[in-house]
């Protein structure tokens, strides 16, 4: 089991390199640092300006060969955008953002909490909704109630969320005026005004699809054997559902879920950009429309992070969920 | 006789389908006695296993028991009971054992969890109570080194010693009837015999009543006191075991025992019945078999065939031997 995981964790480092290939290419190979330089001081600037604002943010050295060093020089392979590249992200010293100086690193801290503020409440409340949900519609299945269920679920899936954000934004912060329609107040006692709607807003986006799944889940799992055998010795329907169906259909639910977790962090790039939250989601469109490469180029790297460490995690869930599995 | 168990009064369990609801088992009466192996025979397909999960009112949905049908346990119409009285018959007053060992143990449970839920279920036992029984329990059906066997999951356990655990289930609550369904069909023929074995002592020491549901009358020869044949969700023959074997009066059990190796009389060829089970939907109104049967008569497939009392405890049903009855 270590040793699987320390594997995984090997391979996993692996893929984060070759993510970084790919994004060095992409950030200085396909977009050179020129056009950055030039969208950055604009096209006019004169070249002095240009060649300072490359130097400042250290955007002035060569791709992969640094010909000024000698030939047996170390630097000629090492003092190179590439080796910068790398090592930046590897010891997480991101720099400065390319559309003002902050500290990207800075913005990363300040956004987090916002951020996680918003989407982890949104991911328990989601999920022990759809579980509740799905389970009291499975346990009535192939009646009218499962089929109003997900006919309802189709509705709501066909939605698209701008509906429901500009709905829930009329609807709560128009009509009623329980919460305000956007923006964000940090102070512990006020917060969640700023919160409450988006995360209703998320609840209702994602319902139907959770239900239908979980519902798929947990209908597959009555018509098991075992299921069968728990009747037969006497267990009621509410102990066959909460104990046995449950703790089986768990194992398809963890892998769906767990690699979600980590993407808490991220945040939500639809919500927090249409209700104001300064999270990372903001963060992230507020870089792809302000040209700001450095922060963007940081953000898809966290993703790959988080990605890989999703998919290690879930693996490790799945063997506490599942004694039949066990890494090797 | 015994006292009387289980009294099935004219069972009648339908499916809906495409062509309105179909009777997948029809018009079945039988009654077991206190400690008396009753064996339900008949092909896969025929309603066995619907007959029990008629009795445990388990039949999967949209699956209905009809409510013309009785089915009296001790005295009591089990389709009377209101759910909670169920419950207390399921696994308290009838223990049930399954065709699948493989999978009708639950996989992310131990098995010993699975006793002492059985156990808990019908009696405040105390955790360490219940543990006791169970290890006593698995040591009672023969599963080697009990204590530890506790512990594992199911997957860890053969198919053997998994129906070992799954008889254990049943017999925790000592009940005074046991439905088998198909117990040894999924085994190894080695383990087979060996389940065998068990269930007898069991029913011996527990004086409980089986319905021992097979498709295999070599099985039966081994445990039952009396042989109901089904075939196609209708009861064609029943009968006490010995005079099953020996005075077959259906054509269609008579078929059943020429196709059993160890039965066929020397020099006979092995004989196997022609054609397959026709589905429920293509069943005649009249005889159900009259479609396979060798001796057909004129009217078989539109006339229901008669009930026919060969002797004491001897049931056929079939319209030929009417005729010879009536001669
Ligand atoms: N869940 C179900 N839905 C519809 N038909 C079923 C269902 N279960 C069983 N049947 C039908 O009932 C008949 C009897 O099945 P079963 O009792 O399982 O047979 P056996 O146990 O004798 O092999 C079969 O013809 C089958 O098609
Ligand atoms: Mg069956």
């Amino acid at each position: 089991m270590v040793a699987y995981i320390i594997r995984r964790i090997g391979y996993g480092f692996l893929t984060v390199l070759g993510v970084l290939f790919f994004l060095f290419i992409l950030f200085f190979a396909v977009t050179d640092p020129d056009d950055i330089a030039r969208k950055a001081v604009g096209e006019r600037a004169p070249p002095e300006v240009y060649e300072q604002w490359k130097r400042n943010k250290g955007y002035d050295k060569p791709l992969f060969v640094n010909t000024e060093h000698g030939w047996l020089s170390g630097g000629r392979y090492t003092d190179t955008l590439l080796v910068d590249h790398y090592t930046r992200m590897l010891t997480f010293q991101f720099g400065q953002s390319d559309a003002d100086d902050a500290l990207i690193s800075k913005r990363i801290r300040e956004g987090a909490g916002p951020s996680l503020m918003l989407t982890v409440p949104l991911f328990l409340s989601g999920m022990a909704v759809a579980v509740m949900v799905s389970l009291f519609v499975s346990f009535f299945r192939e009646t009218y109630i499962d089929r109003m269920a997900l006919v309802l679920c189709m509705l709501a899936m066909s939605v698209t969320i701008l509906l429901y954000i500009i709905g829930g934004q009329y609807l709560i912060g128009k009509v009623l005026h329980w919460f305000p329609i956007s923006g964000f107040d940090p102070d512990p006692t006020i917060v969640y005004k700023f919160l409450l709607l988006p995360i209703l807003v998320g609840l209702v986006n994602g319902l139907g699809a959770d239900v239908r799944f979980y519902r798929t889940v947990f209908v597959e799992e009555t018509t098991k054997d075992y299921v069968r055998t728990a009747r037969a010795k006497g267990a009621g329907e509410i102990r066959v559902m909460g104990n046995h169906v449950l703790r089986n259909a768990l194992i398809p639910i963890l892998t769906q879920i767990v690699v979600a977790i980590p993407f808490l962090f991220t945040g939500s790039l639809l919500l927090e950009s249409f209700f104001g939250i300064p999270g990372l989601g903001s963060l992230t469109i507020d870089a792809i429309f302000g040209n700001d490469f450095a922060t963007l180029r940081t953000m898809v790297y966290i993703g790959a992070l988080l990605f890989v460490t999703g998919q290690i995690l879930t693996d490790i869930s799945y063997t506490l969920a599942d004694p039949r599995i066990r890494l090797e | 006789m015994n006292e009387l168990l289980l009294d099935v009064q004219n069972l009648r369990t339908s499916f809906p389908s495409a062509a309105g609801r179909v009777a997948v088992v029809e018009d079945i009466s039988f009654q077991i006695h206190k400690g008396e192996v009753l064996a339900l025979v008949g092909e896969s397909g025929c309603g066995k296993s619907i007959s029990a999960m008629s009795i445990m009112r388990l039949v999967p949905k949209p699956g209905r028991v009809e409510t013309s049908a009785r089915i009296f346990f001790q005295g009591r119409n089990l389709l009377d009971l209101d759910v909670p009285d169920m419950r207390k018959v399921r696994g308290g007053e009838i223990g049930m054992i399954f065709q699948e060992p493989m999978s009708s143990l639950n996989p992310v449970q131990t098995v010993g969890a699975q006793v002492v839920e059985a156990i808990q279920l019908h009696e405040k036992a105390t955790a360490a109570a219940a543990r006791d029984r169970t290890v006593a329990l698995f040591k009672r059906v023969g599963i080697p080194d009990p204590e530890q066997r506790f512990d594992a999951f199911p997957h860890q356990l053969s198919g053997g010693l998994k129906q070992r655990v799954v008889i254990a289930m049943a017999i925790a609550m000592r009940p005074k009837m046991l439905i088998a369904d198909e117990p040894t069909t999924a085994l190894d023929v080695t383990i087979q015999a060996q389940i065998i074995d068990l269930l007898r002592e069991l029913q011996e020491e527990l004086e409980t009543g089986i319905l021992l549901i097979t498709h295999d009358l070599a099985v039966v020869n081994e445990l039952a006191d009396r042989i109901a044949v089904m075939y196609a969700g209708r009861l064609v023959e029943t009968a006490p075991r010995q005079e099953l074997f020996e005075n077959a009066s259906h054509p269609y059990t008579q078929g059943l025992l020429q196709a059993i190796p160890g039965l066929a009389k020397k020099g006979e060829r092995l004989h196997e019945i022609q054609g397959v089970v026709p589905p429920p939907q293509e069943w005649p109104v009249g005889c159900r078999f009259s479609s396979r049967c060798p001796i057909r008569l004129a009217h078989c497939a539109d006339q229901p065939a008669p009930e026919i009392e060969r002797s004491p405890g001897h049931i056929s049903f079939c319209h030929a031997l009417e005729k010879e009855a009536v001669a």
